[in-house]
């Protein structure tokens, strides 16, 4: 025998379900007056330094439905490459930027979207700087793990190809399905595949 | 100094496709994920304050309630303490929680069980860990209800938990159940999670230690979120 380790295992995780909009955005749910805004719902809450952009996307299953019962958060530092959290140890994040946002899937489109900035860099363990990307983490009904993947940008070319991240990707063929297209100026669009040959590439994280 | 955070163990979690849980197949992903070490992308994470609070966010009882009235089912408390891996307590941080009202019907417009509604009763509510990880709500027991997947599979009593941490890493949606109910281990859901033990950390033990006498039952319901690792020495990341 030997002595006993003692480390607890993490809670296991279950699906989100179809009514996590209730618990996390009551609002959009139709549950008014318990709080005054759904959390997550503005990233930008005054005058903020970088570029604004819109991001929206979808997230299809594998038939290619997209799905309106999700949810997806978002998780980006500033455009100085820095975040608004307490363990953020390298300066101090814009104070009008969250870094967070939350949305819902709209119920008929299956489109989200989040009005945020262009994030900055942001060195991977290695000092080496990772290319901008905005880290999304997606839950529905049928999903068993919440979903962590990133959304690259189209107008990084050489950042992307210098990405510790996207190098590391065995199949090279899949890391364009992290790359975000840009429909207008200030806007990119995300469609996230959970199967299929286009499936997007997902982080064990 | 930290060195990231522990792996999650995938084999623990439910796997992403689970068949006898019929939505996964065409929506858990089929392709290995990328693993990599965390960064500071996933070491960093939203904090919210106390003071974000309403009064009776904690409250599912009464949140959702007009004038003084309440919501119908046993009253109960659901209280524990949020950990990491390594047994620390996670302080300051935030807690969403959403459930069915004591007949087994959700507040949402695309629930069509026959169980009616609540007029008082929303369904949502949050808090907050104090500075040791502990936490406490109170609400009605839901009930359980049935769902299509076979012809004639039921929840089991439960409530759903978003959990933040302080990290992205450690984000954590699961669910509460109630200890004693039968329908526990005749649920799909609840058998994607591969072992026996799993499903057990996932089962609260009624506390009668932190009942409130002639008024309200207690649930005490602990959740453990990933380690963040903490050492002397420095990773070195050879190998990568």
């Amino acid at each position: 025998m030997v002595q006993p380790l003692d480390h607890l295992k993490e809670s296991p995780s279950q699906t989100a379900g179809p009514y996590v909009h209730i618990g996390c955005t009551p609002n959009f749910s139709g549950i008014t007056g318990v709080y005054p805004q759904d959390l997550g719902h503005e990233m930008i809450t005054g005058e903020v330094s970088g570029t604004p952009i819109r991001i929206t996307g979808r997230v299809l299953d594998g038939t290619g439905t997209p799905l309106r019962d999700a949810m997806i958060e978002i998780w980006q530092p500033d455009a100085a490459g820095l975040f608004n959290s307490p363990a953020e140890t390298r300066g101090r994040a814009d104070p009008n930027f969250t870094s967070w946002g939350r949305a819902a899937s709209d119920m008929v489109t299956g489109e989200f979207a989040f009005d945020t900035v262009k994030p900055g860099a942001v060195p991977y363990v290695d000092g080496r700087l990772q290319a901008p990307h905005v880290t999304l983490w997606i839950v529905a009904r049928g999903i068993n793990l919440g979903l962590h993947t990133r959304m690259y940008f189209p107008d990084e070319d050489a950042a992307n190809a210098a990405d510790p991240i996207l190098t590391r990707i065995e199949h090279q063929n899949r890391v364009r399905t992290l790359i975000a297209e840009t429909p207008g100026k200030g806007h990119y669009h995300f469609d996230i595949h959970l199967q299929g040959p286009t499936e997007t590439v997902f982080f064990d994280i | 100094m930290t060195n990231g955070y522990v792996n999650r163990d995938r084999r623990w979690h439910p796997a992403a496709l689970t068949p006898d849980y019929k939505t996964s197949v065409a929506r858990g992903p089929r392709q290995a994920p990328l693993s990599f070490p965390t960064t500071l992308v996933e070491e960093t994470g939203p904090v919210f304050g106390h003071e974000m609070l309403g009064r009776h966010d904690n409250d599912l009882i009464v949140n959702f309630a007009t004038g003084d009235g309440m919501a119908i089912g046993p009253r109960i408390i659901v209280h524990g303490q949020l950990r990491d891996e390594f047994g620390r307590g996670v302080p300051n941080t935030l807690i969403e929680v959403w459930q069915a009202n004591a007949g087994g019907r959700y507040r949402h417009k695309k629930e069509s069980y026959l169980a009616p509604l609540d007029p008082n009763f929303g369904g949502c509510g949050r808090c907050m860990t104090d500075a040791q990880g502990f936490y406490e709500f109170r609400t009605i027991m839901p009930g359980p209800y049935p769902w299509p997947n076979t012809m004639n599979d039921w929840r089991p009593a439960h409530i759903h938990f978003s959990i933040f941490g302080q990290a992205f890493a450690q984000r954590l949606i699961t669910q509460m159940y109630f200890e004693g109910d039968p329908l526990i281990w005749r649920c799909p859901i609840v058998d994607t999670i591969p072992t026996r033990e799993g499903i057990e950390s996932l089962v609260a033990p009624l506390d009668m230690a932190r009942t409130v006498p002639m008024d309200a039952r207690a649930y005490k319901f602990d959740i453990t979120l990933r380690g963040r690792r903490q050492t002397l020495f420095e990773n070195r990341m050879e190998g990568l």
